[in-house]
């Protein structure tokens, strides 16, 4: 009998592969014509070097909205299995899930109230 | 496929939990709804309350565990005994002494910046420091930290002990950039801190996965049971044991995994270090204690080689790098770090007196470390105008402290006297029970190490006593003088009460050393 884990070990070395080949592929073939755009450091929704003008503050609005849309998307992942499993965890599942939405409210109530959804 | 059982949850074991993650709740909420000017108030007192209920609350959930003995909590995801019991009980002692340096304040301004989010050295950040911004967050963030360690030690599966460290160190992190001083050097530390926190979680993670291969459960007694019984998958076990305990000893700043420890404890405000060395490394070894004595009995000879050679480069390495450190905070950084290779051997025993000298030795390690930070949070330096500014924590800013002010010199040497292992302080107890457990475990060539260490470790911290009472203060060229602050005298109530817990420990250990013994026989 083989042992059971060899597939395991042939599924690594495939994702290896995939990686390394894909880096090693881009490398030999890619054409490398570089501008000031592309060499800067790459930062998502705001400028990746905040200039001192404003008093030297940056923009944090982009991470408020991503952090809450993490808050949502927890609650989704939890609340989905929930939903399919609602009737064979009865009253237990009631409860816990009840207790979960509190606790993840509570951040919510926390950003709302300290101005992290004012835009301006 | 089996029906749904829901677990029976024993509410009233777990008050002290709750208690501090409610109120740690209840903290946020205050953030959200409580107007400015009496957040800080509110806050220091909600803390100071909650934490010292906790700890009336282990006290008597002791009581239980003492009659009825120990029982599995929330369908084996917790486990209250002796041991974890005892770990909580001197978490919340060392957290109370903590949360009481983190409120204090000199002038006005505590330890944390005005806005973390400021650019260092930009105006708006000065304008923030003018306008006397706090950020009481520091107060709730430090409670989520208290409640991760709390589950830790006391987590009956490997799932609930991954949420215990990520809850505990995702505030820590935070935490450790907040400083008001040297902004960027905290900011650096708090980014380091998440960075080898996530790999490390990584390697705890990727271990569990492993042992649930091997096992088919991620319950530390299924695991346990597992070991005898499967035979031919030893690499696998293996793999994934090591794996736990690495992503552990990342925690408790074990040689080779230390690289994080001393820039983090130097660049984090010095109150969350003294918290951080202190709490965290207790709750750490707490869990690693569970770990190895529930988990690797059968793997002993397969795992003794690994373990051994973690404590020796521990040790060593933690000995020899404090010598040569500069810095108060950086030379307390690595004396942690030798300590944790200390704690390392009574968890290396593998016996009933290991878990206990282990149980001990965080009591006494704990008081001393968050004694001693409290008071590196007091000595500042003085310009030529006489402003107070930053902590004066260059060794040589430290000399000629003990004529200036011999109260704070006196407590730091007993601090410093304690880490080193010397009779009548607490240290010196908590090392020879460690030592003797590890010499009944058959580990006698470590404990040799373990010694000549301990009188390596005593040269550094006897230099610092002697800098501080038998040198000439310096004075730098641009005039600036090492100077004590008072505070609003917290600090000064925290100190007292790890002074005469260190002292009381060293004098009368035995009330302390029967209930840590008695703790070790309730291990579940």
């Amino acid at each position: 009998m083989t042992n059971p884990y060899i597939p395991i070990l042939i599924m690594g070395g495939l994702a290896l592969l995939l990686g390394v080949g894909g880096l090693a592929a881009s490398a030999v073939i890619g054409p490398k014509r570089y501008n000031k755009v592309k060499v800067d450091a790459y930062e998502c929704g705001i400028q990746p070097t905040p200039h001192a003008v404003g008093m030297g503050r940056f923009p944090i609005k982009y991470y408020l909205v991503a952090m809450t849309f993490i808050i949502f998307d927890i609650e989704v992942v939890f609340l989905y299995p929930w939903a399919v499993a609602f009737s064979e965890l009865a009253v237990f599942g009631l409860v816990a899930m009840m207790g979960f939405l509190f606790l993840i409210t509570v951040p919510f109530v926390y950003e709302w109230r300290r101005g992290g959804l004012d835009w301006d | 496929m089996t029906a749904f059982v829901p677990p029976e949850i024993d509410w009233a074991a777990l008050t002290p939990i709750l208690i501090v993650l409610g109120t740690a709740v209840l903290m946020v909420l205050i953030e959200a709804f409580v107007p400015t000017r009496v957040r800080r108030a509110v806050q220091t007192v909600l803390a100071v309350v909650a934490l010292g209920g906790a700890l009336v609350a282990v006290a008597w959930r002791w009581g239980v565990v003492q009659s009825q003995g120990g029982s599995e909590l929330v369908g084996g995801a917790l486990l209250e005994d002796g041991p974890a019991l005892f770990t909580q009980g001197v978490l919340l002692l060392l957290s109370f002494a903590g949360v009481l340096i983190i409120a204090d304040r000199y002038q006005g301004e505590d330890a944390f910046a005005p806005t973390g989010a400021a650019i260092p050295g930009s105006t708006y950040e000065e304008e923030a420091r003018r306008a006397g911004l706090v950020q009481t967050e520091v107060f709730p963030l430090t409670m989520f930290a208290v409640g991760g360690m709390l589950v830790f030690p006391a987590a009956g599966d490997l799932l609930t002990m991954f949420i215990a460290l990520e809850v505990l160190s995702l505030p820590l992190y935070l935490l450790s950039g907040l400083s008001r001083r040297r902004r960027l050097l905290s900011q650096e530390a708090s980014l380091k801190y998440f960075l080898l926190g996530a790999f490390s979680s990584a390697f705890f993670l990727m271990g569990m996965a492993l042992l649930y291969g091997y096992s088919g459960s991620i319950r530390l007694s299924e695991i346990a049971k597992a070991v005898p019984a499967m035979a031919g998958m030893d690499s696998l076990l293996l793999a994934g044991v090591v794996l736990v305990i690495v992503g552990l000893l990342f925690k408790v700043g074990a040689v080779p995994f230390h690289a994080w420890v001393p820039d983090v404890y130097q660049g984090a405000p010095t109150p969350i270090t003294g918290f951080m060395a202190a709490c965290t490394k207790v709750a750490a070894f707490g869990a690693l204690l569970r770990f190895v004595y529930v988990v690797t009995p059968g793997l002993t000879w397969d795992l003794s080689a690994f373990l051994w050679g973690i404590a020796i480069l521990t040790m060593v390495v933690g000995t020899v790098l404090a010598i040569v450190q500069t810095d108060m905070k950086r030379t307390l950084a690595y004396s942690s770090i030798a300590h944790a290779g200390f704690v390392l051997l009574g968890i290396i025993a593998l016996d009933v007196r290991g878990i206990s000298s282990v149980l001990f030795y965080l009591l006494a390690y704990g008081l001393a470390t968050i004694g001693a930070f409290g008071l590196v949070a007091l000595v500042r330096e003085r310009d030529a105008e006489g402003n107070i500014t930053g902590e004066a924590s260059h060794l040589s800013q430290w000399a000629g402290l003990g004529r200036r002010s011999p109260v704070l010199s006196v407590c730091f040497a007993l601090f410093l006297l304690s880490f080193a292992g010397i009779p009548l302080t607490a240290g010196f107890i908590g090392k020879f029970a460690v030592f003797s457990a590890a010499i009944a475990g058959g580990a006698w060539p470590l404990v040799v190490i373990a010694v000549l260490a301990s009188a390596a470790a005593a040269f550094f911290y006897v230099r610092i006593i002697v800098l501080m009472f038998f040198t000439e203060p310096a004075t730098t060229a641009d005039g600036r003088e090492t100077t004590v602050v008072a505070g609003e005298g917290l600090t000064t109530v925290a100190v007292l009460l790890c002074a005469v817990g260190t002292v009381l420990l060293g004098v009368l250990p035995s009330p302390i050393l029967d209930l840590a013994a008695s703790a070790a026989k309730f291990m579940l």
